[in-house]
């Protein structure tokens, strides 16, 4: 068995990192490989797609309610979905209250303490957000990712938060093995998105892993509880997802160590690329449109 | 009437005496050298040695000066003797409230290694209707980190309120996790406090606030402040000569003995805060005339805080030895007119035997002997004259958490020459102290043993030792035969190996 591999994906809010992690790793079954989810999200929802169900019981709240993790066994939370995926939720606290992040560290401390990475090749996690607290960055730190896939699109806070990111990334990468695997860009049809994305891509010393295109298909299998590979196998989308598996699956040891720039620099690439306007150009548009 | 005359003499001190300016400069630069410069560098504006004031017009009071940065972030990797907000909240200003249930939320550690207080002694029945020494928790777990600890902290209310129905009120004081994951206490404290009819004080006295505890005395204060000044329709019928004790934390008794002197004068004490107090002498207390505060440091903020708003005159005093007893006495007593100022005379008349025969026993033992100080916030200048008025000298002395009013007012106490230390680490003190090797030191439980085994005698001067009253009349002769005690013990003389003094046994040892 070859070692085990751990990735993790990050990325804004609401830029569809669990869809794009599902869809991957259902994809990555048909190489044989046998997969463990763990989702870092309180919402729990990073292994629906998989499960084909929402809500399955998570690790903080079953720890809770029994009183404390130790009253837990790896049996309660691990549940089996695609192929044989395995899935745990970490879960966490409603919004607004206690510490989402000590909740992730918890949990996947619980994890490894059990035994939940014996008999897999792959360990994936899915991250919510931003990097906003140590708690979040827990894949990140004590050599557990070794490469972390960023989900990106051509908007621009997503691109604020992918530098974010390689911020975090970097910080770790000096006194670990965690490498910056690669950017994904899931499809958003802003202006000259692929363009943007290769740029940041080559400005943060990574690679556009795949440029996953917008398709429909991937909301009404969403709605079904299920990947597009397991919906529509024979789609063009699941071709894309099955593209961007081996990719992740070939860039094996190939990650970096990233060069995250500033915001002024982010600022000027995104005027270069015109999706931002100076003052002056403001001013001429203005101008033009007040003369009509 | 029989008194000695070094007690009668001086204007503001009783003694006078010099300290050696030029070698406590050495001792400051022979530290400061061991440091890495940027260390070097900022501890030297906490050290300095007390110059001559010649700008005495400006207060008659002051007799040398003693400038040093205060109130500052300790250097980091050095041992500091310092503690936290929840310390200045939970251990100083809440903490000695008798009849509430003071509940240390967050993990068991703060509360259970602070478990009994600091000695401050109270009048009733713990566990019916007292609850000083007694250790609340709520013990917080992991789970109550990741999921908030507001409903635990609910339960323990309710629980508090079913197990001891005579307790008055309860205040929450905040660990640090509380004020990481943003628990809402104050809507806990709103909601149980109406579902109950009582008291309960939310206090954000997380450890990690501030540099030392005394921003935890600030938060109480404003705590105070904000959850128990008028908020209850009171039935007290005040007097014209009502006054509030702030800050006599009644370690070992000190109230006590305080508030019998006041009373012998004719004042009525309403309130003393916060050693054996009631929640309703702090409810009660801006009906009073006037705030005699000791500890200024711990509690100046609400005594500002009740002149600006119920426009009550605040007065500092100090009940350490004969001299400022009589000098607090008289000041206090002008504020209430010749009739006090007529009885607070055959007070002082009455005692001054009983000091006579305190000065008289103990001033042949301890004259000259020489005295360093570290403590916290108030006693590094107030206790200084009691020492004089057994004829011994101060020759250093700093605070762990003072400002820089506490120094300027050292500088009421302190002779030319005396070394000053802010904030001192252990290593600072350490050497101070070998070199100087004076005959007490009067510091904290930390320092205590060390000094002890470089073979100088030591009073805790934040405890009394387990002994105590220390204020008052009664207290300057427990002070007076403590600090004989410990210098003149017989233990010091066995302090050398044997054969290292007897000659035989050193030429048979070889």
């Amino acid at each position: 068995m070859a070692a085990l591999r751990q990735i993790a994906f990050y990325g804004k809010g609401g830029i569809g990192k669990s869809t794009t992690s599902q869809n991957t790793l259902a994809a990555l079954v048909d190489h044989g490989q046998k997969i463990l989810i763990v989702g870092c999200d309180p919402k729990a929802d990073s292994t629906r797609l998989i499960l084909n169900s929402k809500a399955q019981d998570t690790v903080l709240d079953l720890a809770a309610t029994r009183g404390s993790v130790e009253d837990l066994e790896l049996e309660d939370v691990l549940k089996v979905g695609y192929k044989g995926i395995k899935c745990v939720e970490s879960g966490g606290p409603e919004p607004g209250v206690g510490c989402a992040g000590r909740g992730v560290i918890t949990s996947i401390n619980f994890l490894e303490e059990n035994g939940a990475y014996n008999d897999v090749d792959y360990v994936s996690y899915d991250v919510l957000g931003d990097v906003v607290c140590g708690g979040f960055a827990m894949p990140i730190r004590e050599n557990k990712a070794q490469e972390i896939y960023i989900v990106m699109s051509g908007e621009m806070m997503a691109l604020y938060a992918a530098n974010n990111i390689a911020r975090g990334i970097l910080k770790y990468a000096a006194g670990g093995s965690v490498r910056l695997g690669g950017l994904i860009c899931n499809e958003r049809q802003t202006d000259r998105e692929i363009d943007l994305a290769e740029a940041l891509a080559a400005k943060l010393n990574s690679k556009l892993i795949h440029f996953v295109p917008r398709d429909n298909i991937v909301q009404h299998a969403e709605l079904r509880k299920m990947t597009v590979i397991q919906y529509a196998p024979d789609s063009q989308q699941a071709a894309e997802y099955r593209t961007l598996a081996q990719r992740i699956h070939d860039n094996s040891g190939k990650g970096t160590i990233p060069t995250p720039i500033t915001m002024e620099e982010l600022e000027d690439m995104l005027l270069d690329f015109g999706i931002m306007k100076t003052d002056e150009q403001m001013l001429a548009e203005l101008q033009a449109r007040d003369a009509k | 009437m029989r008194l000695h005359p070094d007690f009668l003499r001086g204007r503001a001190m009783s003694l006078k005496y010099d300290n050696d300016s030029g070698f406590h400069a050495k001792l400051i630069a022979d530290v400061l050298s061991q440091y890495p410069g940027k260390a070097a560098k900022r501890r030297s504006k906490h050290l300095s040695v007390a110059t001559s004031e010649k700008d005495a017009g400006e207060d008659p009071n002051t007799i040398s000066e003693c400038e040093v940065k205060s109130n500052i972030k300790s250097v980091p990797g050095v041992m500091t003797i310092r503690g936290c907000a929840y310390a200045g909240s939970k251990g100083v200003v809440w903490g000695p409230i008798k009849d509430m249930v003071h509940i240390s939320h967050g993990p068991v550690g703060c509360g259970q290694y602070s478990w009994s207080q600091r000695r401050n002694y109270y009048v009733g029945l713990t566990g019916i209707d007292t609850f000083v020494t007694m250790q609340f928790t709520s013990d917080f777990q992991e789970k109550d980190i990741v999921f908030g600890g507001d409903k635990k902290l609910e339960k323990v209310i309710d629980e508090i309120a079913e197990l001891f129905p005579l307790s008055n009120g309860i205040s929450l004081q905040s660990e640090c996790p509380i004020g990481l994951i943003g628990d809402d206490i104050e809507a806990v404290a709103r909601k149980k406090a109406k579902e109950h009819t009582t008291t309960v004080v939310p206090v954000r006295c997380e450890g990690f606030r501030g540099v030392s505890q005394s921003l935890g005395h600030h938060i109480a204060n404003d705590a105070i402040r904000d959850w128990v000044f008028d908020k209850k329709d009171l039935k007290f019928e005040p007097g014209p000569y009502d006054v509030n004790v702030i800050g006599d934390y009644n370690i070992g008794g000190d109230a006590w003995a305080s508030r019998i002197l006041l009373e012998e004068i004719g004042l009525r004490v309403v309130g003393n805060w916060s050693g054996d107090a009631t929640l309703a002498e702090v409810e009660r207390a801006p009906r009073a005339t006037l705030n005699l505060i000791h500890c200024y440091r711990s509690m100046n903020y609400i005594s500002r805080h009740m002149e600006e708003k119920y426009a009550i005159p605040w007065m500092e005093y100090n009940f350490f030895g004969p001299f400022q007893i009589e000098a607090s006495l008289r000041n206090i007593a002008k504020h209430f007119g010749p009739e006090i100022e007529d009885r607070t005379e055959t007070v002082i008349a009455k005692y001054r035997p009983f000091v006579s025969a305190v000065v008289d026993k103990y001033w042949p033992r301890l004259s000259g002997k020489r005295v360093m100080l570290y403590i916290g916030g108030l006693r590094p200048r107030h206790v200084i004259t009691a020492y004089e008025d057994l004829g011994m000298e101060i020759v250093g002395t700093g605070y762990e958490f003072g400002h820089g009013d506490d120094y300027q007012r050292t500088g009421h106490y302190v002779k030319e020459g005396t070394l000053i230390y802010d904030d001192v680490t252990s290593y600072e003190l350490e050497k101070f102290i070998e070199g100087i090797r004076p005959d007490l030191v009067g510091s904290g439980v930390k320092e205590k043993y060390p000094v002890q085994k470089m073979g100088i005698p030591f009073r805790q001067m934040h405890s009394w030792d387990y002994s105590g009253p220390y204020h008052g009349y009664d207290g300057f002769a427990i002070f007076a035969r403590d600090m004989d005690m410990a210098i003149n013990n017989p233990v010091w003389g066995l302090y050398d190996a044997p054969w290292q003094n007897d000659r035989a046994l050193a030429a048979v040892a070889g």
